[in-house]
C-alpha cells in the first residue's frame, strides 16, 4: 500500500541503505588512527630498547594493561550509556580485602573466586541502586562509594596486609596457558570479544547507545532505562571483581592501597579508545587498541628508566590531546570547506 | 502578481519601501552545503526597517539554515551579507548580536534558573562603579522594557515559573534590550493559545512601529496575511519568489512553496467503525488531570482539543505509561490492561508520537534505520542478537510508505528536517503494528505539503482499522480529521462533540469554559 501524497514523482522514492561502506567508515575512524599510533609506539619501543622485542618482555608488558582493560570494557559501556563509575579501584580493594579475610578463615581457591566476584557484584548493585533508584548523578554517587569501599578496607586492614593465598590461587595472575601467553592475557582477549559482541551485536548493546544518546527518547521508545543502567553498574562491579582476583593473585598480597588511582587510568583508557565522555558513542575495538597503546607506552618508558612521575605527566597530556584532537581536526576541516 | 525566481523578478523587488527607505539587511548569493545535501543555493533575502517579511517554505526548504547563518551559528559557503549597505560577516553568535541581529526561536534559548531580569540582561547587564552587576538598575530597566512591550511579568521571577508565551515575551524584551535592528521570529505562535497569539501580533505591530526589521517565519497563512508586509518563499534551498504581501494571494503563495497547487482540504473519509478497542475509566493524576474517561473504536479518529496547558499531553503520556496515574483503569479489547511503563503500553499496542519530537521522539545521534527498528528490535533480532539486514528492511518498508526524504538510511536522524524526523518517528511506531496510535500535535511546525501527507496518512491508518487519537490545537485540523472530539479544560473533560455538534464555536467555547460541562 502506498501513501497518496500530492507530491510529483516522489512515489516510492528509494533511499539507499548506506552512504559509505564499512571500509570507507573505517578509513576515517578513530580506531584506525589509534592503530597507527599503536604501531608507531611499538616501532619506537623496539628501536629505543634492545630488550623490548624479547617475547618474555612483551608478555610481561601485557600485565600493564590486562587487568585495567577488563574494567575498561565494562566502563566503556557505562560511559556510552551516559553514566560513570569512579569506584572501580575501590571495589578492587574491597574485593581483595574480602578474599584476604576469607583466606584467614581457611577458604580455598573456588571460594575465594566466588567471594571476589560476589563482592564486585554487590558493590556494583549498590552503585546501580543509588543511581537508578534515587535518580542520583553517578559521578557523585561513585565518588562517595570510592571513599566508602576503600575506607572499609582501611578499617579492616589498617597498616597490615593479608598474605598466605593458596598456591592454586596464584594461577590467575601468574599462570601461563601456553609458552609466553599468560592466563590474564587469554582472559583479556576473551572478555574483549564478549564485550565487543554485547555492545555491537546485541539488542542490549543497542539499548546502551540509545540511552546514551537520548535517555528521554529511550524511555518514550519503550526502553527500560533504569534496568539498562542497573545492569551496566552490575557488570562494571563484576569486572572489578574479576580484576581484583587477577591482581590479588599476581601480587600475592592484599593491602588497602591496592590498585590505588586505577579508576582514572581506566577512564583514560576508555576515552583514549574513542568513547565520548558525554556518552552516546564509542567502540570496544577502540578500547582494546587504547589498552595496548597505554600498556606499551608505560612499558617502553619503564625500559628507558623514565621516572613514574614523567609517565603520569605523559598520560595526562595524552588524555587532553585525545579529547582536543577531534575538535581541532573538525575545525580545520570546517575551515577548509569555508 | 507573483514574482518568480527569474532575474527580472528579483530585480524588480529591489524597490524601496513606501516611505523610501532601502533594505536594512541584504543577503545575496548565499549558499550552504552539508554532507550529502545542499541546504541553500544562492538565495537572497532583504529586510526593510519597520516592515515584517514573512519567510515561508516547506520543511527542509532552508529556512532554519538561513536563520542560523543570520545569527552566526553557521557560516555560508558563498555569498554576502550586508547591513545598511556595508558588508558584514558573523563568525560567531556574539558578532551577529553586536550587529543588531537577534532571533526568537521555536525553542527559545533562555536560562530557566535565572530571573527574568537576568535573562534579559545576560551578557550586557548594567554595572556599578566597581564593575559589579547593578541589580537595582537592572530590575528597573527590565521593568521598563517589559512595560514597553505590554508584558505583565515581574522581572524578579525565576524564568522556569513562566509559561511558554511569557518566555517569548522575555525573549522579545531581551531583543529590545540589545537594541536589535533586525528581529527574527521563528514560528513564535506555534505553541501559543488564541489569546496569546493575539498578544504576539500586537507586539509585532509595536516592534514595527519602532522601526525594527522583522523576519517572521510561519506556517500559518492567516497570520502571514494578517501581519506581514512582504514575503519571501524558499523551496528546496532556493529563493523562488519575493514581493509585497498585498500583491499575492494565498493560492499563489502555496503554489510557490510547493511548486504545485495543493488543495488545503482534508482527506474525505467514510469511517468504518469497528468494535471498541480502548476504554479508559476515571484516569486521575494528582496535579495534571482528573477523571478522564472515554471509549475508542477501531477505525475511529478521536480528536482531543483544548488550550495549551489543559492537560492533554500529560494525560496521553500517562496512557502511554510515561507517568503514573493516581487512579483509573484501561481496558483493551475487553481485558483490563495494566500499563506501568511505555514498554508495556507498546506491548498492548498503544503507541505515542510525542509533541516534543527533538527530545522525546527522535534519538539524535543514531541513524534513521536504528530509530525505526528501535521498538521492534524483538522482531528484527534473533535471540537477543541484532540482524542489521532485517532492520534495514523494516526501515526501507516503512520510510518509503511515508515518503521520507533522506540521503541514506544510515544517516543520523538529527541531520533531517523537522518534517522528515516526524516521518521517521511515525514509521518507527507503525512498524510495531499498533492497535491505538496517539499523535500529539502531529503537524506542529511542519509545512503544508507534509501536513497534507500526514493527514492523508492518518486517514489511511484509520481505514486500515487502527484506532487513532489526535491531540491538536488547530481547529481546522481537529474539525477536518476527527470523527469525534473531546475538549479538555484545566485537566478535565469539558465536552464531547460529534456530527453536527462539531463546530468551531462549540470547541472554542468549551475550551474557554463558556459552555456547560457535558452538554
Amino acid at each position: 500500500m502506498s501513501l497518496a501524497t500530492p507530491d510529483t514523482g516522489a512515489q516510492g522514492r528509494q533511499i539507499p541503505d548506506r552512504l559509505k561502506s564499512p571500509l570507507q567508515r573505517f578509513l576515517v575512524s578513530w580506531e584506525l588512527l589509534l592503530l597507527i599510533v599503536a604501531v608507531a609506539v611499538f616501532t619506537l619501543n623496539s628501536f629505543a630498547s634492545p630488550y623490548f622485542l624479547d617475547p618474555w618482555n612483551l608478555s610481561d608488558a601485557t600485565f600493564n594493561f590486562t587487568e585495567k582493560a577488563m574494567i575498561a570494557f565494562a566502563m566503556g559501556l557505562l560511559i556510552i550509556s551516559g553514566e560513570i563509575d569512579l569506584s572501580v579501584a575501590s571495589i578492587i580493594a574491597l574485593a581483595s580485602t574480602a578474599m584476604g579475610f576469607a583466606v584467614q578463615m581457611g577458604a580455598d581457591t573456588p571460594v575465594l573466586v566466588m567471594i571476589g566476584l560476589g563482592t564486585g557484584l554487590l558493590c556494583g548493585a549498590f552503585n546501580g541502586f543509588l543511581v537508578t533508584g534515587f535518580g542520583l548523578p553517578s559521578i557523585v554517587v561513585t565518588i562517595g562509594t570510592m571513599s566508602l569501599f576503600r575506607g572499609i578496607s582501611y578499617i579492616v586492614l589498617g597498616d597490615k596486609a593479608y598474605t598466605g593465598y593458596p598456591s592454586s590461587f596464584a594461577f590467575f595472575g601468574q599462570g601461563y596457558v601456553w609458552w609466553v601467553i599468560s592466563f590474564e592475557f587469554v582472559l583479556f582477549a576473551l572478555l574483549a570479544i564478549v564485550f565487543a559482541v554485547i555492545l555491537h551485536k546485541t539488542n542490549f548493546g543497542r539499548a546502551v547507545y540509545v540511552v546514551g544518546n537520548n535517555p528521554v527518547g529511550a524511555l518514550f521508545s519503550g526502553i527500560r532505562v533504569p534496568r539498562v543502567k542497573f545492569a551496566l553498574f552490575l557488570i562494571t562491579g563484576l569486572m572489578s571483581g574479576v580484576a581484583a582476583i587477577c591482581l590479588t593473585s599476581r601480587l600475592g598480597a592484599t593491602r588497602p592501597s591496592i590498585a590505588f588511582g586505577w579508576e582514572l587510568e581506566v577512564v583514560t583508557m576508555v576515552v583514549l579508545g574513542g568513547v565520548n565522555i558525554l556518552g552516546g558513542s564509542g567502540s570496544i575495538p577502540g578500547v582494546v587498541i587504547a589498552a595496548f597503546v597505554m600498556g606499551m607506552v608505560t612499558f617502553g618508558f619503564g625500559l628507558l628508566n623514565v621516572p613514574g612521575i614523567v609517565m603520569s605527566i605523559f598520560i595526562g597530556l595524552l588524555l587532553i590531546a585525545v579529547i582536543a584532537l577531534p575538535r581541532i581536526a573538525g575545525r580545520i576541516l570546517a575551515r577548509r570547506k569555508a | 502578481m507573483v514574482m518568480l525566481a527569474n532575474t527580472q523578478g528579483i530585480a524588480d523587488t529591489h524597490s524601496q519601501t513606501a516611505d523610501g527607505a532601502g533594505p536594512v539587511l541584504t543577503l545575496s548569493g548565499i549558499s550552504k552545503s552539508f554532507p550529502g545535501v545542499k541546504a541553500l543555493s544562492e538565495v537572497s533575502l532583504e529586510l526593510f526597517p519597520g516592515e515584517v517579511t514573512a519567510l515561508v517554505g516547506e520543511n527542509g526548504a532552508g529556512k532554519s539554515t538561513i536563520v542560523k547563518i543570520l545569527t552566526g551559528i553557521y557560516q555560508p559557503d558563498e555569498g554576502a551579507i550586508s547591513i545598511n549597505g556595508s558588508p558584514v560577516s558573523f563568525p560567531t553568535a556574539q558578532d551577529a548580536g553586536r550587529a543588531g541581529v537577534t532571533a526568537i526561536h521555536q525553542e527559545t534559548v533562555l536560562f530557566d534558573d535565572l530571573s527574568v531580569a537576568e535573562n534579559i540582561f545576560i551578557g550586557h547587564a548594567p554595572k556599578t562603579r566597581f564593575g559589579l552587576i547593578d541589580r537595582k538598575e537592572m530590575l528597573r530597566k527590565a521593568q521598563a522594557l517589559l512595560d514597553r512591550i505590554g508584558a505583565r511579568i515581574d522581572p524578579q521571577v525565576t524564568l522556569k515559573d513562566l509559561g511558554i508565551a511569557n518566555k517569548h515575551l522575555v525573549a522579545i524584551a531581551r531583543a529590545l534590550s540589545i537594541d536589535a535592528k533586525i528581529v527574527i521570529m521563528d514560528e513564535p505562535t506555534a505553541s501559543l493559545s488564541h489569546k496569546e497569539i493575539e498578544e504576539t501580533y500586537e507586539l509585532v505591530e509595536r516592534l514595527k512601529a519602532e522601526g525594527k526589521a522583522i523576519l517572521f517565519i510561519s506556517h500559518k497563512f492567516d497570520e502571514i496575511f494578517r501581519i506581514a508586509d512582504r514575503y519571501t518563499v524558499f523551496r528546496d534551498g532556493q529563493m523562488v519568489g519575493m514581493g509585497k504581501i498585498e500583491e499575492v494571494s494565498e493560492q499563489e503563495l502555496v503554489k510557490l512553496m510547493v511548486g504545485r497547487s495543493v488543495d488545503q482540504v482534508f482527506p474525505k473519509r467514510a469511517p468504518q467503525l469497528g468494535k471498541e478497542v480502548l476504554k479508559v475509566v476515571g484516569y486521575c493524576h494528582p496535579t495534571e488531570f482528573e477523571d478522564i474517561g472515554f471509549t475508542l473504536r477501531a477505525g475511529e479518529i478521536l480528536g482531543f482539543y483544548g488550550l495549551v496547558g489543559a492537560g492533554r499531553s500529560e494525560f496521553m503520556q500517562a496512557l502511554f505509561g510515561v507517568t503514573k496515574p493516581s487512579k483509573g483503569a484501561i481496558r483493551i479489547d475487553d481485558t483490563v490492561a495494566v500499563i506501568r511503563d511505555p514498554n508495556e503500553a507498546i506491548r498492548h499496542g498503544i503507541v505515542y508520537v510525542p509533541e516534543d519530537r527533538g527530545k522525546q521522539g527522535a534519538i539524535k545521534g543514531l541513524p534513521i534505520f536504528q530509530n525505526v527498528s528501535l521498538p521492534s528490535l524483538k522482531e528484527t533480532s534473533h535471540k537477543g542478537f541484532l540482524r542489521l539486514a532485517e532492520e534495514f528492511k523494516l526501515a526501507r518498508d516503512y520510510t518509503r510508505r511515508l515518503d521520507l526524504r533522506a540521503a541514506a538510511l544510515d544517516q543520523d536522524i538529527g541531520e533531517l528536517s523537522g518534517g522528515n524526523q516526524q516521518k521517521v518517528v511515525i514509521a518507527k511506531w507503525l512498524a510495531t503494528k499498533p492497535r491505538v496510535i496517539i499523535l500529539d500535535e502531529p503537524t506542529k511546525g511542519i509545512d503544508i505539503g507534509s501536513k497534507a501527507a500526514v493527514h492523508e496518512f492518518m486517514a489511511e491508518l484509520a481505514a486500515e482499522g487502527l484506532a487513532v487519537i489526535m491531540v491538536s490545537s488547530e481547529i481546522p485540523e481537529i474539525l477536518g480529521m476527527s470523527d469525534r472530539v473531546i475538549v479538555m479544560r484545566e485537566g478535565r473533560i469539558a465536552a464531547e462533540y460529534e456530527g453536527a455538534d462539531l463546530t468551531p464555536e462549540h470547541l472554542v467555547r468549551a475550551a474557554a469554559g463558556i459552555t456547560e460541562v457535558r452538554p
